[in-house]
């Protein structure tokens, strides 16, 4: 028994030096500079050739007293709503596909499609399909209709839920699709035994399904809170952060203070707060789920 | 269970219903990209004079062309050094219980937390100081890095919960050098992993916006993505024409997508079901 431990061991561990082409790789595109991002938030780094100093909080207080507050707000509150409605909408979607429907599979494979179009492409089709009256898509059927154009996109509020339709629209697809597979591991018999014992179905889904599942959901809502507060394509091409900068999201206003402002230490800034969201929001997500999942 | 013939209709009716409202973005698209510019008939009732001419114009206007190259080139690269230096890594990551090496899994962990947003504009000055800004080369070195967590996730999972050890005891006691057992024993095993990282890393690579945006700007190599946020700058209100350039962009990955949807489904569930 020992032996054969340390004969599986010696192949691995004597090709330790695989590792070090991805370490280096990894170290250099992601660590370091992540490390001097972090460094160069405190810095008034800027575009233009004046040597950097050291400012403490400066480029955080400048920031959290003007508009990034708002906008780290807008941000969690665009990933909250956008995991939400993605995971009632990919479960129901789920359970609805995974039962006898003729040509199931293509309704899947139409469903998912959206998720490998580029973001940008999909900003843009929702950006033409709410765009101003005269000229968007929608308004141009309320028109056709004889009713009241709306300015979808002129409004922040509404311009703000245009943006989560687009998203949702793109993504639900994946989210069902992870559903579909956490699904497989749901046997039929323990479904029938349930029905049997007199079960309706919504609690045949709550008792049976629902705990099983507890892996697919964790990772859904993971990977949904995460993309959801990173968002940046579909603002860009919808919005762009506008009406009066009433849409930005953490990342939109990163790459404004960078492009517009050339004030690359407020950059590196926000870059930093958006780090630090993703890594305690995920960290709490992923404590309370697996709590729940090993309660179940 | 056999549900009710009611139960059964409302069901396919549901199932269909939601189809089609998810379709109807997409027939927009088509529908407004074959009608000529100024044809204002409403968005959903199909124009009577249907024309190709926008695809021309898109195509020969925009720089789709040479970004559709540039994109095929960028992604390749990228993929296959993602995916040599991932799968090198994995296996002694997998297979080593050390402490040093479960410390640089986790190392590696951290990385699918890190928002790419926090190094990219330090990396944006180390690119400028090598003189690769503007150059496609810049993307396949922060591809190649910033990707390296997910996959390595991914395959040194695999390896931990699917590949058993005894092939490669075997393979040892038959004389095969610890490189040859990788190569010809562990890298075989690790297909179907392999296809869900190239699929993932793939579609994130083509699509990937943000990174060209900052690293290409100002030089004259376009990814998709680029060519269109400038084309679509340049005709700002001509949705017909770029419509067009949408579809243009969306064909190669839309193709690949439908001859491979069994694999591309499967593979994207198989590696993020957890």
């Amino acid at each position: 028994m020992q032996a054969k431990a340390q004969a599986h061991r010696s192949v691995g561990r004597s090709l330790w030096w695989f590792v070090v082409p991805a370490a280096i790789a990894y170290l250099y595109v992601v660590i370091v500079p992540s490390a001097q991002g972090v460094y160069l938030s405190f810095t008034n780094w800027s575009s233009s050739p004046k040597p950097r100093t050291f400012v403490g909080w400066d480029n955080y207080a400048a920031l959290f007293g003007g508009d990034a507050g708002q906008a780290a707000w807008r941000t969690l509150w665009l990933a909250f709503v956008v995991v939400v409605i993605q995971n009632i909408l990919g479960l129901g979607l789920a359970l609805l596909l995974n039962e006898q429907i003729r040509g199931r599979n293509v309704l899947r494979t139409i469903i998912f499609a959206p998720l490998v179009v580029s973001s940008l492409v999909v900003g843009y089709l929702f950006k033409y399909l709410f765009g101003a009256p005269g000229i968007g898509g929608v308004n141009s059927m309320l028109n056709a209709l004889g009713l009241k154009q709306v300015d979808f996109l002129g409004n922040p509020s509404t311009a703000m839920w245009i943006i989560v339709v687009a998203i949702v629209w793109q993504f639900t697809g994946s989210t069902m699709v992870i559903y579909l597979a956490g699904l497989q591991g749901v046997p039929d018999d323990l479904q029938e035994a349930a029905a049997l014992d007199g079960a309706t179905y919504w609690q045949r889904f709550w008792y049976v399904t629902r705990p099983l599942l507890a892996p697919a959901i964790t990772v859904n809502l993971m990977l949904g809170l995460i993309g959801g507060l990173k968002i940046f394509d579909q603002i860009f091409a919808v919005t762009a952060g506008g009406p009066a900068n009433l849409t930005h999201t953490i990342s939109t206003l990163l790459y404004r203070y960078y492009s517009q402002f050339g004030q690359y230490g407020k950059a590196v800034a926000l870059a930093t707060v958006l780090a630090l969201a993703v890594g305690i929001l995920s960290f709490i997500q992923f404590t309370v789920l697996r709590r729940q999942e090993r309660a179940l | 269970m056999k549900p009710s013939r009611a139960a059964n209709i409302v069901m396919h009716t549901t199932a269909y219903g939601t189809t089609a409202i998810f379709l109807l973005p997409v027939y927009v698209l088509i529908n407004l990209a074959i009608r000529p510019t100024g044809d204002l008939t409403p968005a959903l009732i199909p124009s009577s004079r249907a024309t190709l001419d926008n695809f021309i114009n898109a195509w020969t206007q925009s720089s789709l062309p040479g970004a559709i190259v540039t994109s095929v080139i960028v992604t390749v690269l990228s993929l296959l050094t993602i995916t040599a230096l991932a799968t090198m890594a994995a296996y002694p990551l997998a297979r080593s219980t050390s402490q040093l090496s479960t410390l640089t899994f986790y190392g590696f962990l951290i990385g699918l937390l890190l928002p790419f947003q926090l190094a990219l504009l330090p990396l944006f000055i180390q690119m400028r100081d090598l003189g690769l800004l503007g150059s496609i080369w810049s993307l396949i070195i922060v591809y190649a890095g910033a990707q390296l967590p997910f996959s390595i996730f991914l395959i040194t999972s695999f390896l931990r919960s699917a590949v058993p050890h005894d092939f490669e005891e075997a393979a040892r006691i038959d004389g095969c050098s610890n490189i040859e057992v990788f190569w010809h024993i562990v890298v075989p095993l690790l297909r179907p992993v392999l296809g869900t990282c190239l699929i993932l890393n793939g579609v994130g690579i083509w699509n990937d916006f943000f990174t060209p945006l900052i690293y290409l700007a100002g030089g004259g190599q376009l990814t998709i993505p680029m060519a269109l946020q400038q084309f679509v700058g340049r005709y700002a209100s001509n949705w017909p024409l770029i419509f067009a350039s949408l579809l243009i962009s969306m064909i190669p990955i839309l193709t690949l997508y439908l001859v491979f949807q069994r694999y591309v489904i499967r593979g994207f569930a198989g590696g993020l079901k957890g």
